[in-house]
């Protein structure tokens, strides 16, 4: 108690002592200290009085929740398909012959997979009413796994219900925030939304240009040079597809594998056109271009092109691919692939498997329609020769992307009412991440003639020059 | 070109007829003794021919005198015999979205009501989590001691490690523990009954093994609401004719080659069941919400998203670039409080400029919860806020509802005023995929921008059958009272199964009409025994523990179905009484009923 009195004299010493201009100052940093609290923070959220905000609520009008279509949108106006897509196809009562649709072996019409389909349904029915975690793992599920694994001489396997999500899925189960993702430019939708969902730094390099690619991991090892703390727990990954589907073309694989191991990168192959099409037994772009299979971290693929189903699979090492199972969204979030679809991919695996040859002879007509299909006088073919996905531009190009779409769209119209199916393919322009130029893409099927071709052809060069 | 104009355009025009005719499902929805005999002349209900693809394939069906007649006396049998579920639903008919704020209060109390929830007791919650960390601490101890029986990344050494440390714990050493509660195979349909493989592990869960035998199980584990999943019966039996003539798949999208007539008479039969203009459906439930949230909002709006939302539903917003603001699950007070300071103070990162539009985004039955949306108070809301509303309709749709319409259809509100219906057909209707209904406008909308539309694959013709005959059996246009009976038979199920839970004095959750029960055991370790017990009594149930459900909140679910018998539950409920009594399942301190439960 004594202290008191001590201790206002040393206060009143401290203050005799400090010149004048210090107190000021401290007197106006404690202001802007209150001001910075108090003030402030009401000023940022204003105050309103009761009637005030009824006001504002009164007169909030938002945007309409989406905007008018245009009733002549070009999406609007489907074909009506009216028969099985087979290799000929009824489309708005017209008999074609197919060149639209991804059934590039033919298995769509298999009556020995039809038969296992539909034999199943009558011992599952149709749906399997849950996700795979809670009772919608059939054994078909388990049996479709190990095959797929089996036949690509992986690990491990792992199904979902839909292709797109298979894709779209299983990159953000390894990408995150925080973590750099290099891509073709020209990758499809569903990786653009897949990398997307991510969250991680994309770099998109020019299409299949390698040595663009090798300019951003460059740049990228520069960056990791002067935040190497950052860099440890970086994860990159390098994302391409096996045949472009937006272009037809083949992606270099063994220089990108060089490229994974020089940068160490783990590279994700989406093979949704390539699986069942490209190498001698279906293997796909590894077997094609004999690259080991370890080399590529996780091949994702859909189910719905040459396996003539639905769903999609990814297979690789046992670490990488059991991962899905817990952070796959699409895979533990959505029902399973209903048993039916499932027996079609296994009953279509077994055929993969009885008839090797036919890879060969789905190449070779590939190769045929590239040499026929390059020949037309007034559009422009580009894919890869072993490709069965193939896109024909206007040869002379248009000012805008509109009057070719529509120009292709007439083209494809009359070629339908002449018999030969052929579509420009659809997109989102708007949404794409980079501009993709306007095409009829053509797809070949193994059980194409020599005949057929050159009807196609025909008909092809015919509506063509009429059109343009 | 001329011809495949001359064919869309009749397209258009049966899409046109279509939605005229869906008038008379709509009013059927509705029925009145006074207009009764008029709709009777007046509606000739065209139901699809078992033949597809060809448009004179349609034919005239059963003479909807008879049908009509059939599905008012069911209404009456449904009032009787199911009591309030269906008057209560009737009288919210009457009170639609005009509702004056009383009326609203007087449902909100009510909602309440019926919504069964408990606070966890102080020492259940101390004891789990000191479960929990002992299971974690378990784990470490384990991780230290033993070398992990797990794969080794080979030939990349040097790479920044591909999992989070945490993450790969987890699943090593606290799931591994419980694994074989979850994927469980099955060789069977999962209807009624599901016969499971039986596997053993030889190696504390880090594999499994087949022992080639099976076990057949009441199964109150799939979302089979309407007991559609069959291998026999008409839906069965015109999916197989489908897959015979159209294929499996169509190997295209819905914009290239993809479309065919079944499409489009599903989209337009679902618009007539949902009561609106326009209906788009997709192959995947999951990827409806994933792929057409992004289309719809952008950023620069304001998402109310509801904290129980389904998965998808959050992988949309996250793709939209949406701004996303989480409400208290099913918290109208918390969800007016944010509604209300947005809509009062705009944007704050632009400024406070006004949002470009708000969107709530709700479910009908939250999967996890059971607990049913408080629909009439969001739409008055919606309105008062001029937001838009986003009802999922996943679990709920053919679950709910005296016309298994769904949520909107059990609270009896004008389907218009939800602007995105969204729904999945795994569910009630037994196949797969998912649909978007709405306004013509939004329809089209989606019809030139969803990402599901343009680029996924069409749906398989089968799937799409299924669908398409599971429908017509809940509305009524097969000339039957089988999907009426359907209806009644879950809803009892569901009030008597819950009753006799609640009497026996475990926790559940939930709204007393959602067929989605979850029954709290909030341990870890519970969750464990529940499920390998009752498969020991040949019931096959869901256990559900973190991360799907807060650490605290472990619980089992059981998911109600039309195809369960009344002995079949009472089995089901006489083996949970048993185990509970054992395990301490018994944790609810509410009175309980002391009277026998009629069914």
């Amino acid at each position: 108690m004594v202290a008191i009195p001590y201790l206002f004299n040393e206060i009143e010493r401290i203050f005799q002592n400090t010149p004048l201009y210090v107190i000021v100052l401290e007197g106006f940093l404690l202001l802007s200290v209150i001001w910075l609290l108090f003030v402030k923070r009401n000023g940022r959220g204003k105050r309103f009085s009761r009637e005030e905000e009824e006001a504002i609520i009164a007169n909030y009008e938002p945007e309409p929740l989406v905007a008018n279509t245009n009733p002549n949108h070009p999406l609007l106006k489907t074909h009506l398909v009216q028969s099985k897509v087979g290799k000929r196809v009824v489309v708005d009562g017209n008999d074609c012959l197919n060149l639209a649709t991804h059934n590039y072996l033919g298995l769509l019409e298999d009556k020995k997979i039809l038969e296992d389909a539909c034999n199943t349904l009558k011992k599952y029915g149709v749906g399997s009413c849950g996700p795979r975690g809670f009772y919608g793992t059939m054994d078909v599920h388990l049996d479709l796994e190990d095959r797929l694994a089996k036949f690509m001489g992986m690990e491990e396997s792992v199904v979902y219900s839909y292709g797109f999500s298979t894709i779209a899925s299983a990159i953000p189960a390894y990408a995150k925030r925080g973590d750099v993702v290099f891509a073709d430019e020209m990758v499809n939708f569903s990786i653009q939304k897949g990398l997307d969902a991510s969250r991680s730094t994309i770099y998109y390099y020019k299409h299949n240009d390698m040595a663009d690619l090798e300019r951003l991991l460059i740049e990228q090892q520069a960056r990791d040079a002067k935040n190497p703390k950052k860099a440890a727990k970086t994860r990159r990954f390098l994302v391409a597809e096996g045949i472009y589907i937006n272009t037809g073309e083949i992606c270099p694989l063994p220089a990108l594998v060089a490229l994974r191991a020089k940068y160490k990168l783990r590279l994700f192959l989406d093979e949704s056109i390539s699986f069942g099409t490209l190498g001698k037994t279906g293997h796909g772009l590894t077997e094609h271009f004999n690259v080991e299979l370890i080399e590529v971290d996780l091949i994702m693929a859909g189910m719905e092109n040459s396996l003539a189903t639905i769903g999609g699979f990814c297979v690789g090492s046992h670490f990488i691919v059991e991962h899905q199972r817990l952070s796959g969204l699409g895979y533990c979030f959505s029902a399973s692939l209903p048993p039916l679809l499932t027996q079609a991919a296994i009953s279509a695996l077994d055929r993969f498997e009885s008839e090797p040859q036919m890879f060969a002879e789905l190449q070779q007509i590939a190769r045929k329609v590239q040499e026929v299909f390059g020949k037309f006088s007034k559009l422009t073919l580009r894919a890869n020769e072993l490709s069965p996905v193939k896109h024909l531009y206007i040869a002379e190009q248009r000012a805008n992307a509109e009057e070719e779409c529509e120009l292709l769209t007439k083209i494809a119209n009359k070629c339908i009412a002449a018999g030969v199916a052929v579509i420009e393919a659809r997109y989102l322009n708007n949404l794409e991440k980079h501009p993709i130029r306007q095409s009829m893409r053509v797809t070949v099927n193994r059980l194409l003639t020599d005949a057929d071709i050159k009807h196609a052809y025909d008909v092809i060069e015919r509506v063509s020059k009429e059109v343009l | 070109m001329g011809n495949s104009n001359g064919d869309s355009g009749e397209v258009q025009q049966e899409r046109q007829r279509n939605c005229d005719i869906s008038n008379s499902w709509n009013k059927m929805k509705g029925i009145t003794e006074e207009n009764m005999p008029k709709e009777c002349d007046s509606s000739t209900v065209e139901l699809r021919a078992r033949k597809n693809g060809f448009k004179d394939n349609v034919v005239e069906a059963a003479p909807t005198n008879g049908c009509l007649k059939n599905c008012t006396a069911n209404t009456t049998q449904c009032a009787t015999a199911n009591g309030t579920a269906c008057s209560n639903s009737n009288s919210n008919s009457k009170q639609s979205l005009y509702t004056p704020a009383k009326k609203l209060s007087e449902f909100a109390a009510e909602h309440t009501r019926k919504t069964s929830f408990e606070e966890v007791p102080l020492h259940t919650a101390c004891l789990t989590y000191l479960g929990f960390y002992l299971l974690m601490i378990l784990g470490y101890i384990n991780q230290l001691l033993f070398v992990p029986k797990v794969a080794k990344e080979e030939n990349r050494e040097g790479y920044v490690t591909l999992y989070d440390a945490f993450e790969s714990f987890y699943s090593r050493y606290v799931y591994r523990r419980v694994r074989d509660c979850w994927n469980r195979p099955i060789c069977s349909v999962p209807g009624d009954e599901v016969t499971l493989k039986d596997r053993v592990t030889n190696d504390y869960g880090w594999s499994f093994q087949f022992t080639g035998t099976e076990t057949r199980c009441l199964n109150l584990g799939s979302y089979n609401y309407l007991g559609f999943a069959d291998a026999t019966g008409p839906c069965a039996e015109q999916s197989e004719e489908t897959a015979r003539e159209m294929g499996l798949a169509m190997t295209s999208t819905r914009v290239e080659l993809g479309t065919t007539q079944l499409h489009l008479d599903l989209e337009s039969l679902t618009a007539r069941y949902l009561g609106v203009e326009d209906a788009i459906v997709f192959g995947m439930g999951f990827a409806t919400n994933a792929l057409n949230l992004p289309s719809l909002i952008s950023p620069g709006c304001l998402v109310l998203s509801d904290e129980k939302n389904h998965a998808s539903i959050i992988l949309g917003l996250r793709l939209s670039g949406a701004t996303t603001k989480v409400f208290k699950h099913n918290n109208m007070r918390d969800l007016e409080r944010v509604l209300r300071y947005n809509v009062v103070h705009g944007n704050s990162k632009n400024g406070g400029k006004p949002w470009k539009k708000i969107l709530i985004l709700v479910e009908g039955v939250f999967s996890m919860e059971g607990s049913i949306v408080r629909l009439p108070e969001i739409i008055a809301l919606k309105k008062k806020y001029k937001a838009y509303l986003y009802l999922d309709e996943a679990h709920s749709i053919g679950a709910m509802g005296p016309h298994g319409g769904g949520a909107v259809d059990y609270f009896g509100a004008d389907p218009k005023d939800i602007d995105i219906l969204m729904g999945t057909f795994t569910k009630s209707f037994g196949s797969a995929g998912g649909y978007i209904a709405g306004s013509k406008r939004l329809i089209d909308f989606l019809r030139t921008n969803s990402h599901a539309h343009c680029y996924a694959s069409s749906m398989s013709p089968p799937i799409a059958q299924q669908i398409y005959t599971s429908m017509s059996i809940i509305m009524g246009l097969d000339g039957t009272d089988t999907g009426r009976q359907k209806i009644n038979q879950l809803a009892r199920n569901t009030r008597y199964f819950r009753r006799r839970l609640a009497q026996m004095g475990v926790i559940t959750y939930g709204h007393e009409d959602s067929p989605v029960v979850p029954m709290l055991v909030y341990l870890f370790s519970k969750i464990g025994a529940v499920v390998r017990t009752l498969t020991t009594r040949h019931i096959a149930v869901v256990g559900v523990g973190f991360p799907a459900t807060p650490i605290m909140e472990g619980r089992i679910r059981y998911c109600l179905s039309a195809a369960h018998t009344k002995e079949q539950l009472d089995y089901a409920l006489e083996v949970i009484d048993e185990i509970s009594d054992r395990l301490g399942l018994k944790y609810s301190r509410k009175p309980r009923e002391p009277n026998t439960i009629e069914y």
